[in-house]
Order: structure tokens, then C-alpha cells, then sequence
């Protein structure tokens, strides 16, 4: 990883003036400044340690050992390599979760990438009460988990949900319908339900990188007559492409992880029909008490995760850059 | 005169459109409420009436009477996490902002990473982990795992901004004699006021709003966040919906109370930082 240092650099860059006053303090030593520096860092340090580095390595672990209901609270299950893997890859349920896995990211991403940019280039207009009603469409996306979750549900409700009544009421339908017993559209409510919920998000970083952009930039085209769509094409999207990367790694990342609207909304049924990877390693460990293949799912999952962190990293330096 | 009034006339067609948008997203929201304010009877009534016919609170008593221990419960353990969260994340964000080490990069990339992985991931290490240290069903556990949604976040959003306070107040100071530790109570900590709030308001909705810690690290109901209250009261009373609904307005309190707070705060260069796990 030979650039990461530069990341540390373009951060610290300026602060090389800090070298001249701690000339003055030599007498000190050294050795003791740094130690009385390393002391503000230390307990971030060993919380790294302890709560993220420790658990990660504990659960790549749990996933090549041999995993029972003996072995259940204490981990004393023999290595048996990639066993776990094997059987979770071989599971029969596993082709159904990595399709709805992929329905459901790919769903999620697009429709919330695209209304929240369209959103965003709507409220770089001006007009009165913008800025408040901006704010207002941010609250799906600070509403807890489950709190969305129910709401959503409720509207969905076969008996007293609002969808089926103005879907009826439009003639559109003629008898309720069961949105949670029927396996296609349950699965479409939950990427609806997690579109609602990113939408606010991808606005709110959309509409910061559009507000960045130099207006002479704009005039310039309006100069040499270029139209609204040509603009567009011309400069909006390519110097929002360092933040349209951004959007797409956390929408990526925040994606995978989704869990809480899942299980509020159908626990992953009907028949696993909304099953996705984060909801079945649950299942796995806490309801089939397969902690192993559990965390062989999980470390899958953490894999494909770094793997977009790293992209994720990359664009965050270019953003830092420019 | 005639192009300020197309001017007027096209800021309100404007307006018009942003008043559909966010009506729009904020439905559920709407529907949440009036059905809160209903009876059971009237919740179930078809057509469903668009208003409360007789606007009621026994939705709202009747969670306080069943949940209110729950919400305390949420309470206790979002001030923990947050307070946990200040307490390591403030210093190291100082140490990043000012100091250079030769692991600085290290930590800040391992400070984004820590955001990617997945809470099931952490959930389950957690659960094994906790068992042997009797942190399941406490108080303690909970604040803890709560946490690890916060730090990362909060170090970065910290220090961001304390890269961007003035260099020559903590060398005057430093000439003045003050110790590393005198300059970041006594200056960086009140200037950077604002982005240690907007941490601190963040870690508290992350860790009220946290479902998977509170599901995985919990065999029985003794600490019971309301997240999980309301999740096995719905599993016990589905139809129950203006409960349901007037719980969840309880549960949605804090994020209204941020937004407010926060409203100009909340802007793109948070985005670097990376928000909500």
C-alpha cells in the first residue's frame, strides 16, 4: 500500500510548523513528548483493538472451527478448515438469498441514486423555504431502523394499509392485496422500503457536491449556448464524479449491511423470499445455532464489503484532493 | 415589473414542486401519526379516514403504561454509548488532528474501514465474546457494542474539523507554557464545540436506534431497548396498530430532535466521513 501514506500527509501537511516549538521544549526530551502525545491516541487505540480487530478475527475464526449445540456458548469446537464454507456454499438456500441479495442491492441503488440526484438538482433551485424543506426530506433517513420499518408495514398491510385502499380507490385492484404472503412482492416492498430510506441520503450528498460546483462553470456553457441537457452531460456530471463515487460505495456498503427494515418488516419470509445475506448469517447462528456457518457467511460478507471500503477509500482521498 | 413577476410566478411553481416531493416522502410519516391518534375500532375502519374522527391519546398512555421502562432503557444506554464515544473519540481526534505519528494514516484508514463492517458480523463475535464476560442482558454490554457505531464516526467528524481551527492559538498557548493537555481543554475542546455536539447528537441516534445489538445480545427480556420492545410487541400484537404507531412517534423523537438542532449542521462535508452504520 504504498500511497496510504500520502493520506496521512495531505492531513498533516500543514502542520509541519508545528516542528519549530517543540525545538524549545527539547529539554524535555523527546522520548516524553511523544509519550505524552501517544497517551490522546492510546484509547482509541486499544478500543480498535479490543472492539473491532478482536471481534473480526473471533469471528473469522468461529467460521473454520467445528460448530454445535454443545459447543454453543463457549467456542470449543475443534478446526475443520473450510467446512463451514463449504456447507453454507452448498446450502440450499443459499442461491435463493444471493439472488434476492443482489434484487435488493441493485434495486435499492438505482432507484435511490436516481431520484435523490433528480431531487438534488430540483432544490438547487431557488425559492422560498428551500432550505427547510430540504431538511424535511432528510427524515426517513434519521429515523431509527425499526421505527421505519413498522411504519412501512403498516402501510402495507393487506387490512388497514394505505397502499391497497388508494391502489383500490384508483381501480387499480379489486381485492386487497397480501404484499407479505406473496414472495415476488415481498421482496419488492423491501426494496421499496429501503429506497425510502436512502433516498434522503443520496439527496443530501448530491445536493453538497452540486452546491460546490464553480457557477462560472454554468456560465460559461450559457455563453458558448449550450442547452440544459448538454450542461448536464458537460459539466455537472463530470465534476460530480468524485462525489457520485462516494454515493455509490456507501450506498454499496450501507446496502449490504441493511438489516433491521428486513427483519421488522418480514423476518425473512415468506419461504425466504426476502432472505438476504446479513438476515440469514442471524438465522444461521441464532435460530439454527450454527455459529460456524453463520460466521463463514458473515466473513463472506465482510470480504466483499472491504473490498468496496478500499474502493470507497480511494475515492475519499480523491475527494480530499481536489 | 413583468420579469419580476414571472420571476415570483416560477419561485412558486418551484415551491409547489418541492411541497409535492417532500409531501410525498413524509406520507408514512403522516399516516403514522393519524393512526396513533385513532381507536383500534377507527384504525381498521374502511374507507380509512384521513383525519383522527376523534382524536385520542390512549394509544400514547398505553405505551407509556407497557413501554415506558423500554424507553428509559433506550435512554440510559444512548447517553452510555454517547458518553463513551466522546470520551475516547475527542482525544484521539485531537491527536490526529495535531500530532503526526507515523500509524496516523493507519488509524484513519482504519477508522473508514471499521464503518464497512457489518453490524451481524460484530453482533455475532459480540454474543460469544459477552457470554464469557456476563455482558449479556446488561446494561453495560449494550453500551459497548452500541458504541462501535459511534466512534469511528465521531473521531472523524471531530478531527475534521479540528484540522481546520487555527494553528497559531495552540502555539501562543504552547508558548504560554500550557501542556498538551491544557490547550485541548481549555481551547480545542470549546472551539470545536460545534462538531463535538453534532458527534454527540449522532452517537445518541445511532446507539437509541441500534435493533441488531439489542436482538443478538439479548436472551432474555431484563435490558429491553425499545427497539426490541416494539419488535416482539408486534410479534405478539400484530393488529394492535395505534400502539404500534404511537410507539414508534416515541422512538422517532430523538431523530426529529437532531434534525432540528443540526439543521444547517447536517451538509455534504460530513459525507467524507461516512454516516449512519
Amino acid at each position: 500500500m504504498p500511497e496510504a501514506p500520502e493520506l496521512a500527509t495531505t492531513h498533516t501537511a500543514e502542520l509541519d510548523s508545528s516542528a519549530k516549538p517543540e525545538r524549545a521544549n527539547r529539554a524535555h526530551g523527546p522520548r516524553r513528548l511523544f509519550r505524552g502525545r501517544v497517551l490522546f491516541l492510546l484509547p482509541a487505540l486499544i478500543y480498535l483493538l479490543a472492539l473491532f480487530a478482536y471481534p473480526i478475527v473471533y469471528g473469522i475464526l468461529l467460521s473454520v472451527r467445528q460448530s454445535s449445540v454443545i459447543t454453543f456458548v463457549h467456542n470449543t469446537g475443534g478446526f475443520v478448515g473450510l467446512t463451514n464454507y463449504r456447507l453454507a456454499v452448498t446450502n440450499p438456500v443459499l442461491p435463493g438469498v444471493v439472488w434476492n441479495t443482489a434484487i435488493f442491492m441493485v434495486g435499492s441503488i438505482v432507484a435511490q441514486f436516481s431520484i435523490g440526484f433528480l431531487i438534488a438538482l430540483f432544490f438547487t433551485r431557488r425559492f422560498p423555504l428551500s432550505g427547510f424543506l430540504r431538511s424535511l426530506i432528510l427524515v426517513p433517513w434519521l429515523l431509527p431502523g425499526v421505527v421505519t420499518g413498522i411504519i412501512l408495514r403498516m402501510m402495507f398491510d393487506p387490512n388497514i394499509g394505505m397502499v391497497n385502499q388508494v391502489l383500490s380507490n384508483l381501480g387499480l385492484i379489486h381485492s386487497p392485496i397480501e404484499w407479505f404472503a406473496n414472495t415476488h412482492l415481498a421482496l419488492l416492498v423491501i426494496v421499496l422500503a429501503n429506497i425510502w430510506i436512502g433516498i434522503p441520503f443520496n439527496m443530501l450528498l448530491l445536493h453538497g457536491g452540486l452546491q460546490d460546483i464553480p457557477h462560472e462553470l454554468y456560465e460559461a456553457a450559457r455563453v458558448d449556448g449550450a442547452g440544459r441537457l448538454r450542461t448536464f452531460r458537460s459539466i455537472t456530471l463530470p465534476v460530480m464524479r468524485p462525489v457520485i463515487a462516494v454515493v455509490l460505495v456507501l450506498g454499496f456498503i450501507y446496502t449490504l449491511k441493511a438489516f433491521d427494515i428486513v427483519m421488522i418488516m418480514t423476518g425473512g419470509g415468506p419461504m425466504n423470499a426476502t432472505q438476504l445475506l446479513s438476515t440469514w448469517a442471524y438465522t444461521l447462528s441464532f435460530y439454527n445455532l450454527d455459529f460456524g456457518q453463520g460466521a463463514a457467511v458473515g466473513t463472506i460478507m465482510m470480504a466483499i464489503s472491504l473490498v468496496c471500503a478500499f474502493a470507497y477509500v480511494r475515492t475519499y482521498r480523491g475527494e480530499l484532493r481536489s | 415589473m413583468k420579469f419580476r413577476r414571472r420571476k415570483g410566478l416560477i419561485s412558486g411553481l418551484n415551491l409547489a414542486v418541492a411541497l409535492v416531493i417532500v409531501g410525498l416522502m413524509l406520507v408514512p410519516l403522516y399516516w403514522a401519526v393519524v393512526t396513533s391518534l385513532k381507536t383500534l375500532h377507527q384504525s381498521y375502519a374502511t374507507p380509512t379516514a384521513l383525519f383522527p374522527p376523534t382524536p385520542t391519546f390512549a394509544a400514547y398512555s398505553q405505551v407509556v403504561h407497557t413501554q415506558g421502562g423500554s424507553l428509559l432503557t433506550s435512554f440510559i444506554i444512548a447517553v452510555g454509548a454517547t458518553m463513551v464515544s466522546l470520551l475516547i473519540s475527542v482525544p484521539a481526534a485531537y491527536a490526529l488532528a495535531n500530532f503526526r505519528f507515523r500509524v496516523t494514516w493507519l488509524v484513519t484508514l482504519s477508522l473508514l474501514v471499521a464503518q464497512t463492517i457489518p453490524g451481524i458480523v460484530l453482533g455475532t463475535s459480540f454474543f460469544k465474546i459477552f457470554a464469557g464476560l456476563h455482558l449479556l442482558n446488561s446494561y453495560l454490554g449494550l453500551i459497548i457494542a452500541d458504541s462501535t457505531y459511534c466512534v469511528p464516526f465521531s473521531i472523524l467528524v471531530v478531527r475534521a474539523f479540528m484540522i481546520g481551527l487555527p494553528r497559531e492559538l495552540l502555539e501562543a498557548a504552547r508558548v504560554d507554557g500550557a501542556t498538551l493537555l491544557d490547550s485541548l481543554l481549555r481551547i480545542v475542546i470549546p472551539l470545536s464545540r460545534p462538531a463535538i455536539l453534532t458527534a454527540a447528537l449522532f452517537s445518541f441516534l445511532f446507539a437509541w436506534g441500534d435493533f441488531l445489538f439489542a436482538l443478538t445480545l439479548s436472551t432474555s427480556n431484563s435490558v429491553e431497548p425499545m427497539t426490541l420492545s416494539i419488535y416482539s410487541y408486534m410479534g405478539q400484537y400484530t393488529s394492535q396498530w395505534p400502539d404500534l404507531m404511537a410507539a414508534a412517534v416515541f422512538a422517532a423523537v430523538p431523530s426529529a430532535i437532531l434534525l432540528i438542532l443540526v439543521q444547517q449542521g447536517i451538509r455534504g462535508g460530513m459525507a467524507t466521513a461516512g454516516l449512519k452504520g
